[in-house]
């Protein structure tokens, strides 16, 4: 991939972003951020289709309390919502930043 | 028509509460926060100090004032008294908005602060060509604006009648022009950095508001939340199951279905494109603090919600729904009422306090988006091509602020009365339709262009428009803004189901069609800059 460019002609930007430490980063992000935000979406639309077209399942009740399955997936969207949230910090924290970290402070030192 | 509301509103009129008592607390919330943004703005000189508040707030803090900035009297008294009065369908709002922040915690608020500077259109442009695109995201940014600005100044109108006792037309004006002129010295004054603390100030006061009232309604029902809830069943008498099951509001036919689907799509796409919200982003040093930003909103954020599900079924347990239906301001007094039930006019005043503060907040950070949209966008970038002096950009941004000051004011008068619910909605499904998808495009695709840019923004803009012009919220319906005439084709009175799809489609036909010669070189630089960091906008240090 590399070979074929005009290697004069290329900005620090674009020797970064061709860098296999780069490319590396980037898939690791895409990897976390895509497929994590497709499901939260799935989720909701989900949950927003129930509310909407099955009220009858909605409104069951759990035991004899007040509290329907409605209720329950409603607050398991906020759930969700937390350990989602949870999980991206925690890995871009311990995970991503490191490598980000790193990749800057080489282009900052060198490129800028 | 406003002679008859003001009819109805004097004749049923106030009579909980102390207006003495209310003042006299929101004056004291005035003097502190005035005292503090003097106290934070003296040092206020250059762009990043005004626009982004020098860069040096902390995650904490940023996501406190995020939360300040989000948490809008619409959805403190509005979903309350949805929840009280439509039950399940109310708590339905609270979710989208919540999971809205999904979308900006993984795929923006780190992204856009690394790229950009002051405003969304600083991203937009990076890598296409700069003066049509942040015209029109400029445009896109003072409408969504725009639309919430006046939405927030006429619901501010309808709190006094409940919360002042002030029913007449000329005492409501009074307050609409206090509210627009302490909005334009908090910005004058404090800049960004003054705004920031007002926000960070009023979300402490709601949410700890919100917590008390919320372990109070709890501890009436002996911890029980199932027990709130039946409460309210009872108090709502024969059907009032029907609150624990949705479909109260949307579900009475197929066509409300789907104007509910629309505006769930526009809740959870919009937050990641409203312009005062993107703004927050930039006034913390690095894109780790962006991060850290977000989930402090969310979990304050998603507390709070939980909080009003508890006070709405609260309110209908403890106010009932046909109080709450008689009192003036109608489902928005559902609060109050319940914070009256609970703790007499003292905690009525804080409550209508912590709702007078929450206007103010939100009206502050959208007047400074607006002002930082015109003067750098407009202004600086594309009258003048960027070369012009920092200061005077920083002057222009001050005027402007005086100008949608003036603009608020005038526009809160004569929406008083109208229903402007709809202009909230609206401003997401711009937000969703418009914003969006040009954001998203521009930071992970690399064949997007100028062309798809522009088709996007003013594709998803121009579809909202029309179609809420054609809507059931503007004609032929009994609450359509025009109940008179009937021009309403389009059924939803929520454009995003078709809008959205609109603004994401023509971003990719603009930039298929276009002959544009890609940058590769400035799509590096981008891309690099996202992820990394590297060469990202500095904090402001002061000697």
């Amino acid at each position: 991939m590399a070979d074929t460019s005009d290697l004069a002609g290329e900005t620090d930007y674009q020797r970064v972003q061709r860098s296999p430490e780069f490319q590396d980063l980037r898939r690791r992000f895409r990897n976390f951020v895509f497929p994590m935000t497709g499901l939260f979406l799935v989720w909701y639309f989900v949950y927003v289709l129930l509310a909407n077209y099955a009220h009858g399942f909605m409104s069951i009740r759990l035991g004899d309390s007040a509290i329907t399955v409605g209720l329950v997936l409603g607050l398991g969207q906020f759930v969700s919502t937390f350990v989602i949230t949870m999980l991206y910090a925690r890995w871009a924290n311990q995970k991503f930043d490191t490598q980000a970290d790193a990749l800057r402070r080489e282009i900052e030192g060198d490129v800028l | 028509m406003s002679t008859a509301t003001t009819a109805v509103l004097a004749a049923t009129g106030t009579d909980v509460g102390n207006p003495v008592v209310n003042i006299a607390i929101f004056g004291a919330f005035v003097a502190v926060t005035l005292t503090i943004v003097i106290r934070v703005s003296r040092q206020n000189k250059s762009a990043a100090d005004f626009y982004a508040g020098g860069r040096n707030f902390t995650g904490g803090q940023n996501g406190t004032a995020i939360a300040g900035d989000y948490l809008s009297a619409a959805s403190f008294l509005g979903i309350c008294g949805a929840i009280a009065l439509n039950g399940y369908d109310g708590f339905l709002y609270s979710i989208g908005f919540l999971v809205a922040w999904l979308v900006a915690l993984l795929l923006v608020a780190e992204l856009l602060r690394n790229t950009g500077k002051f405003t969304m259109a600083d991203v937009l442009s990076f890598r296409l060509r700069q003066r049509p695109v942040r015209m029109a995201a400029a445009l896109a940014t003072l409408l969504v604006v725009f639309f919430y600005l006046l939405a927030q100044m006429a619901g501010a109108g309808g709190l006094v009648a409940l919360l002042l006792g002030i029913d007449s037309a000329a005492g409501q004006n009074l307050v609409i022009a206090v509210v627009g002129a302490l909005m334009i010295l908090y910005v004058l004054v404090g800049g960004m950095k003054g705004t920031t603390w007002v926000q960070i100030i009023k979300a402490v006061l709601l949410i700890a508001g919100a917590a008390v009232m919320s372990l109070w309604v709890l501890a009436e029902f002996g911890f029980s939340l199932s027990g709130v809830l039946q409460g309210a069943v009872d108090a709502a008498g024969p059907g009032g199951e029907a609150l624990l099951e949705p479909g109260a509001q949307y579900g009475a036919t197929a066509v409300s279905k789907l104007s509910f689907l629309s505006l769930g799509l526009a809740l959870v796409l919009g937050t990641a494109g409203l312009p005062h919200v993107l703004m927050r982003f930039y006034t913390v040093p690095t894109g780790k603090e962006a991060r850290r930003s977000v989930v402090w909103a969310i979990w304050l954020i998603g507390v709070f919600y939980l909080f009003t599900l508890v006070l709405g079924y609260g309110a209908g347990a403890l106010v009932g729904p046909e109080t709450i239906n008689a009192a003036p301001g109608g489902v928005n007094s559902a609060a109050p009422l319940l914070a009256y039930a609970l703790g007499g006019e003292v905690l009525l005043g804080v409550i209508a306090a912590v709702a007078f503060a929450t206007i103010l907040a939100v009206v502050a950070g959208l007047a400074i988006t607006a002002a930082a949209s015109f003067s750098h966008d407009i202004y600086a970038n594309v009258i003048h091509k960027g070369k012009m002096k920092a200061d005077s950009e920083v002057k222009i941004a001050r005027w402007t602020v005086v100008v949608i000051g003036a603009i608020a004011i005038v526009g809160g008068i004569f929406a008083k009365n109208q229903n402007v619910a709809f202009l909230v909605a609206l401003a997401f499904a711009v937000a969703a339709s418009a914003n969006l998808p040009t954001i998203v495009y521009s930071l992970f695709w690399k064949r997007f262009n100028t062309a798809g840019a522009l088709w996007s923004i003013y594709g998803g803009l121009a579809s909202c428009i029309l179609l809420i012009t054609l809507s059931p919220t503007v004609s032929g319906s009994e609450t359509a803004m025009f109940p008179n005439v009937d021009f309403a084709i389009f059924p939803l009175t929520n454009p995003g189901l078709v809008s959205i799809p609109i603004g994401f489609l023509a971003g990719i036909v603009g930039t298929f069609l276009s002959k544009e010669k890609p940058h590769p070189e400035k799509f590096a630089e981008m891309e690099v800059r996202s992820l990394t960091g590297a060469g990202s906008e500095r904090a402001v240090v002061n000697h």
